[in-house]
């Protein structure tokens, strides 16, 4: 992993910058020049150490999940789906959603590793499942 | 009591009041909290002319106070305003006490008020004006319900963790109607067993609708005053003995961790300036938003250890008659709950330590816990409530 400063607008706030990267189907995610404190969401500081505006950092995007909820909805709209938490490699958390997953399995603790969907508002980051080596 | 904070019963609840509970077609949330606000000012002895303090707060309304203020024509000279969701009213009362004891005002009324169930602006409405009004750019992409999923992310995580079941998490539902078939008030009083709980239209796995709040109308009001005007008044004063509000996160994905809530802060900032623990309370008022809230708040409020909510509750522990009265009311999950439920857990504890519980009544009741929760798991406020046996 290294620091990746030539990524960074300087136009653009932490908010847009990540979202932007994401619409260019990128995960992008802070990490503190300062103490190398990765955080998420996006903030304008680092909360750990207090030191301003953190780097940008790509990602491994591996990861497992902390948590997950399939939300009851009917056919005729699209039918169930699931949330997750996703606790990156890096130690930070975010939510998503869950795809080729096998189906009615417990997806807590699953090793899984950030992807890319088309969606209405354009690319949506999920997450995959991933077979690890012991 | 040496040492003791002086914060510790220096103000008491003299006055307490619901409205509109359950469907209030035709009214409005104003309404209803000016009808609550003037039968707490009643039952105090007191009139709207004494209120020179103001606790209020709107989920939907950002200028709700000043709102309030002209409705009921008050000319407030303190005015608190927070709004940390469901716990509000109970985070209300620790700035209400210091502003009493600084001889800032006399008379605080905490007011609240919705009619969620029957308004014309609904709540999937609300839900997507706040969606324009306070966007998620992190979550929102991937549908959670609000607040609901939440909620069940964080049962699955304690499900996972713990091996706590989803009949452990329908006992809270089961035992909330128990004691909603003992409240006349109660809006869901029929009979409920833990097969209809497990059986009921799926939500947000694994939570199914009876694991969820209600969905009312309702009106709560209470009025504090200081210790020594409470004494005057007309009836036996119910002193705020310890109180708190933490905050952890705003949303799901930014809580630290899905089993463990500030509550635990909250109430260990509540019972040190009691000069109480757990152990000692009669009665517990814990804001069941979700089944899995009261599991929550029993282990982190220290009722129980952590991971151990589900066998606490297994066999009617939580009911009429079980180890620890619990939600006298029927709670969120059965009595009333219009969006914002904390001043009703207050009032149902005030109730309780006056003894006018009716056929729902602790025995000698003397220290009750009440429990706020707002957001997502975000807010806790924790506040012990004692009769005058207990000052």
């Amino acid at each position: 992993m290294s620091s990746n400063n030539a990524e960074s607008s300087p136009a653009l706030g932490p908010q847009q910058h990540y979202l932007q990267a994401l619409a260019d189907r990128r995960l992008l995610l802070q990490r503190c020049a300062e103490c190398g404190w990765h955080q998420f969401p996006p903030r304008s500081l680092c909360v750990h150490c207090g030191a301003g505006e953190p780097d940008w950092v790509s990602p491994s995007g591996l990861g497992t999940v902390y948590s997950c909820s399939v939300v009851a909805r009917a056919p005729e709209v699209g039918g169930d789906y699931n949330v997750v938490l996703v606790d990156l490699d890096e130690g930070v958390r975010l939510m998503s959603h869950m795809v080729n997953h096998p189906e009615g399995s417990s997806l807590i603790g699953s090793r899984v590793s950030a992807c890319f969907e088309p969606g209405p508002e354009g690319p949506r980051l999920v997450f995959t499942p991933v077979e690890e080596a012991a | 009591m040496s040492g003791a904070n002086p914060l510790r019963a220096s103000a008491a609840i003299v006055g307490v009041a619901t409205a509109g509970c359950g469907e209030a077609p035709g009214r409005t949330e104003m309404e209803l909290l000016a009808e609550a606000s003037r039968l707490a000012l009643a039952d105090a002895g007191l009139t709207l002319a004494d209120v020179d303090g103001l606790a209020t707060a709107s989920a939907s309304v950002p200028m709700w106070s000043m709102s309030v203020a002209e409705y009921l024509a008050l000319r407030p000279n303190y005015v608190d305003a927070t709004m940390v969701g469901g716990s509000s009213c109970i985070g209300n009362l620790v700035p209400a006490m210091l502003a009493l004891q600084a001889g800032v005002c006399r008379t605080v009324l905490v007011c609240y008020g919705s009619t969620q169930r029957t308004a014309v602006m609904n709540r999937a409405a609300l839900s997507r004006a706040r969606k324009q009004l306070d966007p998620n750019p992190y979550e929102q992409p991937y549908a959670p319900l609000a607040p609901a999923t939440s909620y069940a992310l964080a049962a699955a995580r304690h499900m996972h963790q713990y091996g706590t079941t989803r009949r452990q998490l329908a006992e809270v539902a089961v035992a909330a109607r128990r004691w909603a078939q003992l409240n006349p008030e109660a809006f869901m009083r029929g009979p409920l067993t833990i097969d209809d709980v497990l059986s009921a239209r799926r939500v947000s796995d694994p939570l199914g609708v009876r694991d969820c709040c209600l969905i009312t109308d309702g009106a709560a009001a209470f009025v504090l005053t200081t210790a020594e005007r409470a004494r005057g008044l007309r009836q036996p004063p119910v002193y705020v003995l310890g109180s708190s509000l933490s905050l952890s996160h705003r949303q799901i994905s930014a809580m630290p961790d899905l089993t463990v809530t500030a509550a635990r802060e909250s109430g260990a900032a509540a019972y040190a300036m009691a000069g109480v623990s757990a152990s000692d309370i009669n009665v517990a008022q814990l804001y069941d938003a979700f089944s899995i809230n009261t599991l929550l708040f029993l282990e982190d409020l220290g009722f129980c250890a952590k991971g151990e909510g589900g066998a606490f509750v297994e066999g009617g522990g939580i009911g009429p008659g079980g180890r620890l009265a619990v939600n006298t009311n029927g709670g969120g999950l059965s009595c009333v709950h219009p969006g914002m439920y904390g001043g009703f857990l207050t009032i149902e504890a005030v109730r309780q330590l006056r003894g006018e519980a009716g056929a729902r009544q602790i025995q000698d009741a003397q220290l009750a816990l009440v429990h706020g929760n707002g957001g997502s798991l975000s807010s806790q406020a924790t506040a012990i409530l004692g009769s005058g046996a207990t000052r």
